[in-house]
C-alpha cells in the first residue's frame, strides 16, 4: 500500500488490470515494474482569492514525501540502503552480483533500474538474491515513487542490505532522493580523471566512490592518485575505495565499509 | 536531462495550488542545482500544455552558490563549482546550499 499516492494495493498481479494514474503498470513476469507510458496524473485544484500566490514550494516536494516514507520504512525495518549511481557499464551489476556472493550470511534485496530490459535484475536473481527490475521508460532516474512501490514487492527482512542500482547516468539521479541511506558513485578507471570535475554534482552528493577496474590501470595510463584528488577537490569528506569487481581486489574493504555503515544505523536507532 | 521530470513537478504544485488561469511563474534556482535553464524553458512549455499555467511566462531568480572550505573552515559564497576558496585559496570546498529548486509564487488573473 503506497501511503503517500495512495494509489492502492500494488499486488505483482492484478495490478495491470484498473486503471492507473500514475502512469506505470507491471510487466506479468518477475513483478517488474514500467514506468513511462500512461497518461500524465491528475491533481485536485485548490482555490485562492489573491493575484499573486506565495508558494515557497520545492519543484521535488512530491519527490521528497515519497522519499521519506521509504526512508521511515526502511528505518522501522532496520534496513540500510544504497543507491548506486554512476555512468552505464562502470560495473555497477557486475560488483553488484560479486557483493552478494560476499554478504552471504546478511539478508539483501536488489532494485535494478534501467530505461529498457530486465537484464540486470536477471543478473542479480542468477545469484540468487531477491530483486526486481524498475523500467523507467524515457525517464533519466529513478524517483521516490518508483522504489517505494518496488520496496513493496520486495518483502525486506529486518536489518537487511537494500541496493538500488539507478539508472546509468551521471547528472540526472543526484536530484533525486530515493529515501536510501546514502548514494556511492562508481567510477571505472577508464572513464577518466576528470570526470569528478565535469559531472560534479553526483560525487559531491555521494559518501563513498568506488574506483572501479582497477585491474585495468596498467593498461590505460591512469592516475589514480588523481582521481582521488578530483573526487576531494568536489566533495572533501568522501570516502574513497579502489576496487576490481573483476578480480575482488578491494572488496574486503569494501563488504567492510558496508557492514560499518549499517551497524552505525542500528546503533544510532539504538540511542533514539 | 531531467528538465522534464521538474516540470512535471511544478505542474502538479500549480495544479494543487489554484484553479486560476496563471500568468507568471517564478522559480528561485540555486547557483549549484545542476538546472540548465534553456532545457527547463523548453520543457515548461510543452510540459503546461493543456495546465492552467499552459502559456505563462518563466522567471528565474538566482540564488548565490555558499562552500565550506575545508582548509580555512569558512562559509564562503563562491561563483562557480570549481571556484577556489576566496579567503585561502584552497581547492577543497563542500557546497553548503546553492542547490535549491523552489517554485516561489504564481501571478494569476
Ligand atoms: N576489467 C574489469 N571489467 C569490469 C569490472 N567491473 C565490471 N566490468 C565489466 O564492465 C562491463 C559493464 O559492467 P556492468 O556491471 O554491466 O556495468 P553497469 O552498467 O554499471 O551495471 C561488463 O563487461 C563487466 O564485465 C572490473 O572490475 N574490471
Ligand atoms: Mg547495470
Ligand atoms: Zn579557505
Amino acid at each position: 500500500m503506497c501511503t503517500v499516492c495512495g494509489c492502492g494495493d500494488a499486488k505483482l498481479e492484478g495490478h495491470q488490470h484498473h486503471h492507473h494514474d500514475h502512469g506505470y503498470h507491471h510487466h506479468p513476469h518477475h513483478g517488474d515494474i514500467h514506468f513511462g507510458h500512461g497518461p500524465a496524473g491528475v491533481a485536485v485544484p485548490g482555490m485562492s482569492q489573491e493575484r499573486l500566490i506565495e508558494i515557497e514550494t520545492d519543484i521535488l516536494a512530491k519527490n521528497d514525501r515519497y522519499a521519506l516514507e521509504n526512508r521511515k520504512r526502511l528505518a522501522s525495518l532496520g534496513a540500510f540502503a544504497v543507491n548506486l549511481v554512476s555512468s552505464p557499464g562502470s560495473g555497477k551489476t557486475t560488483l553488484l552480483c560479486k557483493t552478494i556472493e560476499h554478504l552471504a550470511q546478511t539478508p539483501l534485496a536488489v532494485i535494478e533500474g534501467d530505461q529498457q530490459t530486465a537484464n540486470d535484475a536477471d543478473r542479480i536473481r542468477a545469484t540468487g538474491a531477491p530483486a526486481i527490475q524498475v523500467n523507467t521508460g524515457k525517464g533519466c532516474h529513478l524517483d521516490g515513487h518508483m522504489v517505494g512501490h518496488a520496496m513493496e514487492h520486495l518483502d525486506l527482512a529486518h536489518g537487511s542490505f537494500l541496493f538500488i542500482e539507478n539508472v546509468g547516468n551521471l547528472v540526472c539521479p543526484a536530484a533525486f532522493d530515493l529515501g536510501e541511506d546514502c548514494k556511492i558513485a562508481i567510477l571505472s578507471v577508464t572513464e577518466g580523471e576528470d570526470k569528478p570535475l565535469k559531472y560534479p554534482d553526483m560525487f559531491t552528493a555521494a559518501r563513498l566512490a568506488i574506483l572501479n577496474k582497477v585491474d585495468l590501470a596498467p593498461y590505460c595510463d591512469v592516475d589514480l592518485d588523481l582521481y582521488e584528488t578530483n573526487l576531494r577537490r568536489v566533495n572533501p569528506a568522501i570516502d574513497i575505495l579502489r576496487v576490481s569487481a573483476r578480480t575482488g581486489e578491494g572488496m574486503a574493504a569494501w563488504i567492510s565499509w558496508l557492514n560499518a555503515r549499517r551497524a552505525e544505523k542500528i546503533l544510532q536507532r539504538a540511542a533514539e | 536531462m531531467h528538465e522534464m521530470s521538474l516540470c512535471e513537478g511544478i505542474r502538479s504544485v500549480i495544479e494543487g495550488a489554484t484553479d486560476r488561469k496563471v500568468t507568471r511563474v517564478r522559480l528561485e534556482i540555486g547557483r549549484f542545482a545542476g538546472v540548465e535553464k534553456n532545457a527547463l524553458e523548453f520543457a515548461f512549455d510543452v510540459v503546461m500544455r493543456g495546465s492552467v499555467a499552459e502559456g505563462a511566462d518563466l522567471v528565474f531568480i538566482d540564488l548565490p552558490g555558499h562552500a565550506l572550505c575545508y582548509d580555512c573552515v569558512k562559509e564562503v559564497e563562491i561563483m562557480n563549482r570549481l571556484d577556489p576558496c576566496p579567503t585561502c585559496g584552497g581547492g577543497r570546498l563542500m557546497p553548503q546550499g546553492g542547490d535549491e529548486m523552489r517554485i516561489k509564487d504564481l501571478e494569476v488573473i
